[in-house]
């Protein structure tokens, strides 16, 4: 009998902060007073906040016991599809907890910040060569920030030209975010329909590229797993009525030291620093989504930008053009830190290897699951597959039920549900640094729980069982929102 | 390479079962001009060890206390962070999850988020808070996006005493619609002068932040007001949330969005970010709010859980009609947050910000002794605008060969302002800093 990761254990039961504690306790230790007590407009002051007072052990038990509710990629396989949930290195973490940088104001002077200056210098330079484009900006906080500024730049590009537009293509297969970002630069998105390949044929582009139409967003490999192999095609479509193609680099974990996007016709490209760069996700961020753009969109990147002048490193603003400031000071500097620790402990060959195993193990997976379940497209797929639960309808066992079982056998569900032109869609997207053994324990449970969709429905229909909390009634949160406590 | 498992027996075997010879053979739907002919060009992969010296390297090259004394805020502060705080943070649990979308196994991350929610709308006096923005500037610009989407109007008033790079942030937002910004100017006691508004019409919202850039508490009643009498709402920014700890909060004075940075929370200052937006509002705008959004409810046995909701709002559901584009917040800075409000407390909170307040009187206290003008009266939490005498650029590079770091030069900023400097301090810095600061300024 094999042994699978997911078990049950003792975990402790933990109350809201705030049904804890006890008024005059605390964690903190308050510096000396060494000034007197000065007064005080009392028409300004306050009570202060409605806070609990807790010991530390209360802080640190009330913390330990919920983060033992949580999966996590240190604990186990975490295929979530689109998201690129790579091991997190912990050298990374080190880096970045250096007095040095941890503790550096924003404002300080250039001369007295050239360390972290050099750093983010150098990292536009590794960024540009990963991507085959020609300059960066690190300021985007996250992917859909990134796209913002993307479609800022486009916005500018145009109006430079003296003809604003107010079109953009946007895939059916695209992330949510690509639309919610054009819009917010006024863009009306006019959806493009894959073909039956699950890619984009040109003479759909064409027939809709005209004028008034900014250019297009794709993603490069896309939402299904595959590349876009017309893009160059594609992007001189968009090109001759002097459009600009936008790439959604969330999959650039698929094609490093593979494809070259400056030569593929990309103008402007976001990376999120958080899947393929291999900073954590933290539960949700902070992220990182760097802008890299050709040569004749460089005069429109945010301000300030990171410039060497006689071998010292300063912020400039000194570009008229730029679409202005996108962030408080320069970005999520601690998340390019890991970067650029990341990438130095990589080194040009690893990362490449690092493309080619993440293809490898979403290959093999895609070879050994096709006969378990649906598979939505049969073409070789790039770093991820998308399945559906087509096989398993007639035991009217759902997509959900699968992945909600899966989690009593110890992996994290694969993204589901999306993209949106795979009904029932389950995308796998394993990374490179899952183990053959781990992803044959994957294919395993995938398979187990095929069988069971197959002779025990209710097991799927009731899981997961091992979590803590079993499934949660999502619609009465939505219905009448409880949102403090 | 540590990262990477595969052995070459898993490579073959692997490449086997798909039926491909090579790595290379991998990539068949890649046309051959889409492929990158020459090899990457980064430095040659670094051993750890080689890793830490050269970022020990580069980290040592920064100006950063105890070596050097910085008395600057400007929207950036150094708060002492307990190690617990540090800790806790670490946790892989916390740090290597994604968004919790699948609420039966993020539970930790969920009630924490539901808990920081909570207590950001105690500490702000509003109804809901979200989940969190990337900063205060992104806070501040969506809030403003916000304030327009629901009053379908097109001008937002917005005072010149917000943080300088955040208004720039707006500005940027704000370029590519057909909105309009209007700057509200200041007063000699340094706080927003709101009498432009009575002229205005067909207005969005009143934004002012308070503590002002200038660190003086603004009239938040009056703003609320005014904004009010024009049927716009009243926006309430901040960089320095701790001031809330003794000075009344947006809330009470009917704040409808209140929106900045929390940073001064637990998180260190790292040359900027990552940081964390705040951001709250009155309950009849929940559906408005951009961002994600914890709720209770209970699982199939009826046990108290939390799950993200309201959903419909967002991108990934609404597409291009959602309320903001913003799909991964800042989590971990909100947890951080979190754990360090639970660890002050209440009573410490209070305590805290008081120390901060009288520290900052005192260096009032010791420059007014020492003859320098102050010119704004207002109130102020932790900073303070002061005027130099003329040429006073000469000492304060001085100041810097002796690694005293004596504010931030206003003029960049505000022109109207040569040899204005913005000093800030927290409760790290000690009595004897705070001395020998006005002591070598003096000489």
């Amino acid at each position: 009998m094999k042994e699978y990761p997911g078990t049950t254990g003792l975990i402790l039961n933990e109350p809201l902060l705030w049904e804890k504690g006890k008024k005059g306790r605390t964690g903190y230790s308050l510096p000396r007073r060494d000034v007197e007590s000065y007064p005080v407009d009392e028409s300004f002051v306050s009570d202060g906040p409605d806070f609990p007072d807790l010991s530390e052990v209360d802080v640190i038990r009330h913390y330990i016991r919920l983060s033992q509710w949580n999966f996590s990629v240190d604990s186990g396989m975490y295929p979530l599809g689109s998201c690129t949930m790579k091991y997190n290195p912990k050298t990374n973490e080190r880096q970045v907890s250096q007095p040095g940088f941890a503790g550096a104001h924003p404002l300080l002077p250039p001369h007295l910040s050239q360390g972290i200056l050099r750093l983010m210098f150098e990292l536009e330079k590794f960024l540009v060569d990963i991507t085959g484009m020609d300059a960066a900006s690190l300021q985007p906080a996250a992917g859909a920030h990134g796209e913002l500024a993307g479609m800022l730049l486009f916005h500018a590009y145009h109006k430079s030209k003296g003809s604003p537009r107010s079109k953009i293509i946007v895939p059916d297969t695209a992330h949510g975010t690509n639309p919610a970002s054009a819009a917010l630069c006024g863009y009306q998105p006019v959806t493009i329909k894959s073909n039956d390949k699950g890619i984009l044929a040109p003479e759909d582009v064409s027939q809709i590229m005209d004028e008034e139409t900014a250019g297009i967003m794709v993603t490069n490999p896309n939402t299904l797993g595959l590349f876009e192999e017309n893009i160059k095609e594609i992007a001189e479509i968009v090109h001759a009525k002097d459009g600009l193609v936008y790439c959604d680099g969330a999959n650039m974990n698929a094609v490093m030291g593979i494809v070259h996007m400056g030569d593929i016709g990309i103008d402007v490209l976001h990376l999120n620093l958080h899947k393929t760069f291999s900073s954590p996700h933290g539960g949700g961020g902070p992220g990182s989504g760097p802008v890299c753009v050709r040569k004749h969109l460089e005069p429109f990147l945010p301000i300030p930008r990171v410039i060497e002048k006689e071998g010292q490193h300063l912020l400039s603003v000194d570009f008229p053009e730029s679409i202005g400031k996108l962030h408080a000071f320069y970005g999520n500097v601690g998340v390019l830190i890991r970067a650029y620790s990341y990438i130095l402990s990589m080194g040009a060959d690893n990362l490449k290897k690092a493309s080619q195993l993440a293809v490898l193990n979403a290959a093999y997976i895609k070879q050994k699951l096709k006969d378990t379940l649906h598979l939505a497209y049969g073409r070789p797929c790039m770093h991820e597959c998308v399945f559906s639960d087509k096989n398993q309808q007639v035991h009217k066992v759902t997509t959900l039920d699968m992945v909600k079982r899966l989690m009593d056998y110890g992996f994290h569900p694969p993204t589901i549900y999306f993209p949106l032109v795979v009904p029932g869609a389950i995308m796998i997207e394993p990374t490179e640094t899952e183990s053959k053994e781990d992803i044959d324990l994957f294919i395993d449970s995938m398979k187990a729980i095929a069988n069971e969709a197959k002779e025990n429905t209710e097991l799927l229909r009731e899981a997961p069982k091992n979590s803590r909390r079993r499934r949660l009634d999502e619609t009465a949160a939505a219905r009448k929102p409880c949102l403090r406590g | 390479m540590r990262y990477l498992p595969h052995t070459p027996e898993d490579i073959s075997a692997m490449l086997q079962a798909i039926g491909v010879k090579s790595l290379e053979d991998l990539f068949p739907t890649v046309p051959y001009d889409c492929r990158r002919t020459g090899d990457l060009k980064l430095p040659e992969a670094l051993t750890e060890w080689e890793l830490n010296k050269h970022i020990d390297k580069l980290s040592n090259t920064m100006a950063v206390s105890p070596e050097f004394r910085v008395f600057l805020g400007a929207g950036s502060y150094d708060h002492y962070i307990p190690a617990s705080v540090s800790y806790l943070l670490s946790r892989s649990e916390f740090v290597t999850s994604y968004t919790p979308y699948q609420p039966e196994i993020s539970q930790g991350t969920l009630q924490a988020i539901f808990e920081y929610q909570t207590l950001t709308a105690r500490l702000l006096g509003m109804d809901v808070a979200n989940a969190s923005q990337y900063d205060g500037a992104s806070s501040i610009a969506e809030a403003l996006l916000m304030a327009v989407r629901i009053t379908r109007q097109k001008k937002v008033a917005v005072s010149r005493l917000i943080h300088p790079n955040y208004r720039q942030v707006i500005e940027t937002y704000f370029a590519p619609t057909d909105c309009e910004i209007i700057e509200l100017p200041y007063t000699e006691a340094g706080i927003t002068d709101l009498s432009k508004i009575n002229d205005l019409e067909n207005l969005a919202a009143v934004a002012v932040q308070s503590p002002n850039f200038f660190g003086c508490i603004e009239d938040l009643q009056s703003s609320a007001k005014k904004a009010h009498d024009k049927k716009a709402l009243s926006v309430v920014g901040f960089t320095e949330p701790l001031a809330y700890g003794m000075y009344k909060n947006p809330g009470s004075f009917d704040a409808d969005i209140a929106c900045g940075e929390g940073q001064s929370l637990g998180i260190p200052r790292t040359f900027g970010g990552p940081a964390l937006g705040m951001f709250a509002a009155k309950q009849k705008y929940v559906r408005n709010i951009p961002g994600r959004l914890v709720g209770q409810t209970a699982d199939v046995e009826g046990r108290r859980g939390f799950v993200l909701t309201l959903a419909t709002r967002e991108q990934h559901i609404r597409r291009e009609k959602a309320t903001s584009n913003i799909c991964t917040n800042h989590s971990l800075c909100a947890l951080a947050a979190s754990i360090y409000m639970a660890s002050v407390g209440g009573s410490g909170f209070k305590e805290l910000a008081r120390l901060n307040y009288d520290k900052c009187e005192y260096l009032k206290d010791q420059l007014r002794k020492a003859g320098y003008s102050l010119p704004f009266s207002q109130s102020t939490f932790n900073e303070l605008v002061v005027q130099f005498p003329e040429g006073f650029e000469t000492t304060y590079q001085d100041l810097l060969k002796k690694r005293i770091i004596a504010g931030l030069p206003l003029e960049c900023y505000y022109p109207e302002l040569a040899n204005h400097y913005l000093l800030c301090v927290t409760e790290t810095m000690a009595k004897e800093d705070i001395d020998t600061l006005v002591k070598e300024i003096v000489t």
